[in-house]
């Protein structure tokens, strides 16, 4: 009897998320009444078997092959099945990353089973699981049941669950495997990567300073910029504004862009529409700069000026430049 | 290259997410409906194909009859052929979708006398959020598939597609007929001409009626997440306020 858990891992790299999905393993495989164990899959997997049984995993999986060096969803997401196959989990979770919910997927397909993608909490039962996902990227809530004879197949959200130590190391048994794949999978198989932009990030950035429509054009984004410059941080913008073209789509905050977590989000001419809503709300503070005190930006922010952006900005830079006289 | 793109109408809700009294459904009374916004570029993207290397673009979608609105749209920016899979309006879960959209696909590639080259799905829908509809209707048809594709690059018998990641891009090379997940970002989708509002009117809907059974997922009831407190400290209301923000900035430590 046991839940297996899909980690995720860059070359031999542990990845973030393998730390969130072994918090939710040991909730749910205590409900369950299981054991852990993990699947590793590629190079670089088997340098990694140590962290996975620090985190409590009883049986650490370590599947081999040639197709596996590269990421490669088709393949897998075939290792996995024969993986299951071979060992009989009651049910198979992920995080869902990118990639988490793409393996998921490919399980699922290839087997003819439901999937859960992106659940918040999920209580077992001996028919129906009933679990409560994320709709909307995170804005909507569903309530579902999940009824399937074979493994039940799910993903847990990003960040859906915070991150704990785990309560004891595992066994760590490692069982290495290597699955037959058929060299078709060579298809989907990464051919090449092209690696970019060091530093920071949107994504990492401590301080965002968005603008929205209230901005006006995409030369008003040059005052955001310098400010920006000022405080080490990165430019954000809303869906309206890259629909109109004045910035990148690579600045979107929100539910079809970047979701960001910064000390101080600097929301400036943005109405807070709920799909931005849900890539800022994990800022630890935020600062709405909008003309209408109604704006549901303003109502969420913790703190707000009630002005023209255009005034207020070049104010708060001019008083950081006279603070450090320069 | 005729490529098909498997599109959602979803609703276009603003500053908060009202629901039905069941539970059941997002409340629309007062919202108007769209394209989810990686599907429109996964539209976009075909019709850019087709208009730099020829070949068709068809749309496809599966929803309530009124979806027949998003089909038109789809015309008006560059699609050729519209076809609409009619449900009774409610939500059909990941499972039942890609059987009907599969069978779709197949009648419409029957039709044609040939497979679709190409076929773009959103990397996932905007309300559901199934992420797995394109990757069982790929593995139906036994074609290959990757998501989150923010560029592709057609060549003869294949494409070459970009996946974005944490620190860039993967590449892949995959041999068509292929399947992609596309994300937003990937262009910046057009507005429709007057020409093409004129058109799109024109353009000939084929109804695909088709029956497919309930999966092992089922809705029960959807519900608005806990809202955080916020107390909202304003600052003021003109520029003077920029020291009371510098105050807080060097407070946090980010100045
Ligand atoms: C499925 C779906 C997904 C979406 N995903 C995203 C997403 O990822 N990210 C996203 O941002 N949006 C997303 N949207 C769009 C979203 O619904 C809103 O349309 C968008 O966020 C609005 O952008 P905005 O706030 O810049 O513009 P508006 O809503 O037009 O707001 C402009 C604001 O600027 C203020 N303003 C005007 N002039 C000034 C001035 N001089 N000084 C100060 N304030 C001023 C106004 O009071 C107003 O509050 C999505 C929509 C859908 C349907």
């Amino acid at each position: 009897m046991s839940l297996l858990v899909v980690l995720d891992h860059d070359r031999g790299t542990w990845s973030e998320a393998n730390d969130e999905a072994m918090t939710a393993a040991h909730t749910l495989a205590a409900d369950m009444g299981v054991q852990i164990d993990v699947a590793l899959v590629g190079d670089g997997a088997l340098d990694l078997s140590g962290q996975a049984r620090a985190a409590g995993a009883a049986v650490v999986h370590v599947a081999n092959h040639p197709m596996l060096t590269d990421f490669g969803p088709e393949a897998v997401g075939e290792t996995i099945v024969q993986l299951i196959g071979a060992a009989s989990p009651d049910a198979v979770m992920a995080v869902g990353t990118s990639r988490g919910n793409e393996i998921l997927a490919q399980i699922a397909a290839r087997m003819d089973l439901p999937f859960v993608a992106n659940c918040m909490s999920v209580t077992p039962g001996d028919g129906a699981w009933s679990i409560t996902r994320i709709q909307w990227g995170g804005s909507l809530l569903e309530d579902t049941t999940l009824v399937t004879d074979g493994p039940k197949l799910l993903t847990y959200g990003h960040h859906a669950v915070l991150a704990e130590a785990a309560p004891a190391p595992g066994a760590g048994i490692v069982e290495e495997f290597t699955p037959d794949l058929d060299g078709s999978l060579a298809r989907t198989i990464v051919v090449d990567r092209d690696v970019q932009q060091a530093g920071v990030t949107l994504s990492t950035a401590s301080v965002v300073v968005s603008g929205g429509r209230g901005v006006g054009s995409a030369e008003g984004f040059e005052q955001l910029e310098e400010l920006a410059d000022l405080l080490g941080g990165r430019v954000g913008c809303s869906r309206a504004v890259t629909n109109l073209g004045w910035r990148n789509h690579t600045d979107q905050v929100g539910q079809t862009g970047t979701r960001i977590a910064p000390e101080i989000y600097i929301a400036t001419g943005i109405s807070g529409a709920i799909q931005h809503w849900v890539g800022a709300m994990a800022s630890k503070r935020i600062l709405a700069i909008n003309i209408d005190a109604e704006a549901n930006m303003v109502v969420k922010a913790d703190y707000a000026v009630i002005a023209d952006l255009h005034k207020v900005v070049p104010a708060i830079t001019a008083e950081i430049k006279r603070r450090k006289g320069l | 290259m005729n490529i098909l793109v498997c599109v959602k109408r979803v609703p276009a809700p603003g500053s908060k997410i009202n629901v039905t009294s069941d539970g059941m459904a997002v409340d629309a009374a007062h919202l108007g409906f769209t394209t989810s916004p990686h599907e429109e570029c996964a539209l976009e993207e075909a019709v850019q194909i087709t208009e730099r290397d020829g070949g068709q673009v068809t749309v496809l979608t599966l929803g309530p009859v009124e979806a027949e609105e998003q089909l038109r749209y789809a015309a008006s920016v560059g699609a050729h052929k519209i076809i609409l899979v009619p449900t009774d309006g409610s939500a059909w879960d990941p499972q039942r979708t890609a059987s009907a959209l599969t069978e779709a696909i197949q009648t419409a590639e029957e039709a044609n006398n040939q497979p679709f080259e190409l076929i773009l799905f959103g990397n996932e829908s905007a309300d559901s959020g199934g992420f797995q509809v394109g990757v069982r209707v790929a593995h139906k048809l036994g074609r290959p598939i990757v998501n989150a594709i923010k560029g592709i690059d057609p060549s003869d018998c294949a494409v070459t597609a970009r996946r974005e990641i944490d620190a860039g891009f993967e590449v892949y090379n995959v041999p068509t007929p292929a399947v992609l997940g596309v994300k937003e970002g990937i262009n910046l989708p057009r507005y429709p001409t007057m020409k093409g509002r004129l058109a799109s009117k024109k353009a000939e809907l084929t109804n695909a009626e088709i029956t497919a059974k309930a999966g092992g997922q089922t809705l029960v009831r959807l519900h608005r997440p806990a809202e955080q407190a916020s107390n909202t400290e304003i600052l003021g209301t003109d520029e003077s306020a920029a020291v009371a923000i510098v105050d807080i900035l060097e407070e946090i430590g980010v100045c």
